[in-house]
């Protein structure tokens, strides 16, 4: 690939210790992320799926440097995030910034929409004193809101408009680099495809990169270049749009297709649907061979025991699965 | 895309829809937060209700002093006389002394002590409450034991054995009931700080390189006021009541008049002479209530979810 990298991600790991009693060290851990690798290029939209507790979300805040990062590196074009500490770390966090979730609980509610806009101006000094004024009524225009809106409180404004002064907040910094959190899963579906577009809007006109992070095969199919599967902190499969929803090769990554529902019976119906059975092992103790192994259709033996490595099939298309064979037949079910 | 087509529909007629509900944001005047919130306490009757029965005592104690001279321990008139007797007002107590002075001059020390209790313990439980909220982990762990030490002593035995120690002055009295009033206030705003530290705009501060004291005093103490504030103006009321109690076990300055002490010194009489501890305690009463029903104003007006649309 020609294109530059901007965000690439090494053998990322973010292991939180179970609270213990005293002061006692922690014995255990939730192995939240454990062991990632993954490139964003620049301009580019790089999706992360995956079911509650696959890590995907702290993946997100680990990048941020919301979390503690127990080991791997993140950089951000040619600066080591994982490294920064202090007034550095403050000063890079210009570069990147985060939209999340829940456009009710991400705005002060004792700020005014202007304010919140502002601050990180301010915070992390952001073009002329003098300027910021009409920056912010510039970003409040392109979010899709009125200046004047500027003088409400939070709670003044509908969620879709929150979202919007989520996004305009997030870009008040000129960030290269938006990490977006499930920004649209909290809203109702018509507002949804607002954000969406939004997002879209904005990354052709500023040239942002998004790490977008989703559970919503629909949205992710939508806007994403590039999209990593992620199950129980690892990632199981990777690829281009295209390739990954034409040809999913991870068991898991065809069972999350086959959950998406669907109004068209052909599609309901077919028969090579996997319906998951359980939950997802502990991630405390997390087993030692493939993660999948316990709920997958086609385990076998192998599978309880190693854990498979990704590896790529095609150029843009890599699985960590034994029994995927080397040129792309996913595994087949036994009659 | 016919998926793109759709959102776009969906999008314009959104934005066709919007502009009523927008334009009807757009009537509320945007005034200066302060302003906005005086507007909201002036509404709401109970808090000036309040504000104007605290500023009458204060009158009371402040000002018609220098009018009303009566020495609160001079012998005036015959013991126990009711209220209504010349030169007596509101009757006398045992020594003959006038009521309406101790009411008077009195006012001024039990407001004192219940102010400056009160403040003294918001200090020391807002600073343990907000850093063992925030902090967590060995922090949180070490002052919460404190806070658990405090608040399993007998709160009124030990606010004696302080006063009792040093000699009982309205300063050691006031500190005595701050010693041991906090840890209501610690608690409150350790939860409160536990569960806003925890919401996605603690993150968004983070990520836009917010340092933690500014988080914890420009982010969290203000949304954590609401209940904190009510708690302060509890903590007033109480601390005047605790200021009464300890004057009633007669662990006060005897040379500083105080309704406390008032009602401490005639209680053998309650049976005989209901006002000499009655009136006092009226006053009690009118002063701790009207700083609580200013509390729930203040709390009502500085939440802005709670303002109209």
């Amino acid at each position: 690939m020609t294109e530059e990298t901007l965000l690439s991600i090494e053998n990322l790991k973010v292991h939180f210790p179970l609270k213990t009693r005293g002061f006692s060290a922690p014995k255990s851990f939730v192995h939240a992320v454990d062991g990632i690798d993954l490139k964003i290029a620049k301009g580019k939209t790089f999706g992360i799926v995956g079911e509650s507790g696959s890590g995907k979300t702290t993946t997100a805040l680990a990048v941020m440097r919301l979390v503690p990062i127990t080991s791997g590196a993140i950089t951000l074009g040619d600066q080591r995030l994982d490294r920064l500490e202090g007034e550095e770390l403050r000063r890079a966090r210009r570069h990147m910034q985060i939209i999340f979730q829940d456009p009710y609980s991400s705005l002060n509610p004792r700020v005014r929409a202007g304010a919140i806009v502002r601050e990180p101006m301010d915070l992390m000094d952001v073009g002329e004193k003098s300027e910021r004024e009409d920056l912010v009524a510039e970003l409040f225009r392109q979010v899709g809101l009125r200046p004047e809106q500027q003088a409400l409180f939070p709670h003044q404004f509908s969620g879709g408009q929150r979202q919007r002064i989520g996004v305009a907040r997030a870009l008040a910094s000129q960030p290269d680099l938006v990490v977006c959190d499930e920004p649209v899963s909290a809203l109702d579906v018509a507002i949804q495809a607002q954000i969406i577009n939004l997002l879209r809007k904005l990354q052709a006109e500023l040239g942002l990169t998004y790490l977008f992070i989703s559970h919503d095969l629909g949205v992710v199919q939508y806007i994403c270049d590039d999209i990593a599967v992620m199950y129980l902190g690892k990632i199981v499969e990777m690829g281009d749009r295209i390739s990954l929803f034409k040809e999913p090769l991870h068991p898991y990554t065809w069972a999350l297709l086959s959950a998406v529902p669907s109004a068209d019976p052909a599609l309901r119906d077919r028969a090579d649907r996997i319906r998951l059975q359980g939950d997802p092992p502990s991630p405390i103790d997390p087993p030692p061979g493939c993660g999948f192994a316990s709920r997958c259709p086609f385990s076998q033996a192998l599978c309880t025991m190693e854990a498979p490595q990704l590896r790529t099939i095609r150029t843009g298309h890599s699985v960590a699965c034994h029994f995927v064979s080397d040129d792309g037949v996913p595994p087949q079910r036994k009659i | 895309m016919g998926r793109n087509d759709m959102s776009e529909q969906a999008n314009s007629q959104i934005q066709a829809a919007s502009p009523s509900f927008e334009t009807e944001v757009d009537i509320l005047t945007i005034e200066h937060p302060l302003r906005e919130a005086a507007r909201m306490f002036a509404r709401n009757k109970a808090a000036v209700g309040g504000l104007i029965l605290l500023v009458g005592i204060l009158i009371l104690t402040l000002v018609v002093p220098f009018f009303y001279t009566v020495d609160p321990f001079d012998l005036v008139w015959a013991p126990l006389s009711p209220p209504g007797t010349e030169n007596a007002p509101f009757g006398t107590d045992y020594l003959g002394r006038d009521i309406l002075a101790g009411i008077v001059h009195g006012g001024s020390a039990t407001l004192a002590v219940g102010a400056s209790a009160a403040l003294l313990a918001v200090v020391i439980g807002l600073s343990v409450g907000s850093l063992a909220g925030y902090y967590g982990g060995w922090v949180d762990e070490v002052l919460m034991r404190i806070t658990e030490f405090f608040q399993v002593l007998p709160t009124l035995l030990f606010a004696m054995v302080i006063v009792a120690l040093f000699r009982p002055s309205v300063a050691t009295v006031a500190f005595a009931i701050g010693v041991v009033s906090w840890t209501a206030v610690a608690r409150l705003a350790r939860s409160e700080f536990l569960r806003i530290r925890s919401l996605d705009y603690i993150k968004a501060a983070r990520s836009i390189s917010s340092s933690n004291r500014r988080i914890i005093w420009l982010v969290i103490l203000p949304n954590a006021m609401p209940p904190l504030v009510v708690q302060a103006t509890l903590a007033v009321g109480g601390a005047i009541l605790f200021e009464a109690g300890l004057s009633f076990l007669g662990l006060s300055d005897p040379n500083v008049m105080s309704w406390g002490f008032m009602i401490g010194s005639s209680r053998d009489y309650l049976m005989d002479a209901w006002w000499t501890v009655t009136i006092p305690g009226i006053f009690i009463f009118l002063t701790v209530l009207s700083v609580s029903l200013i509390g729930d104003g203040l709390n009502d007006a500085t939440n802005p979810k709670l303002r109209e649309r």
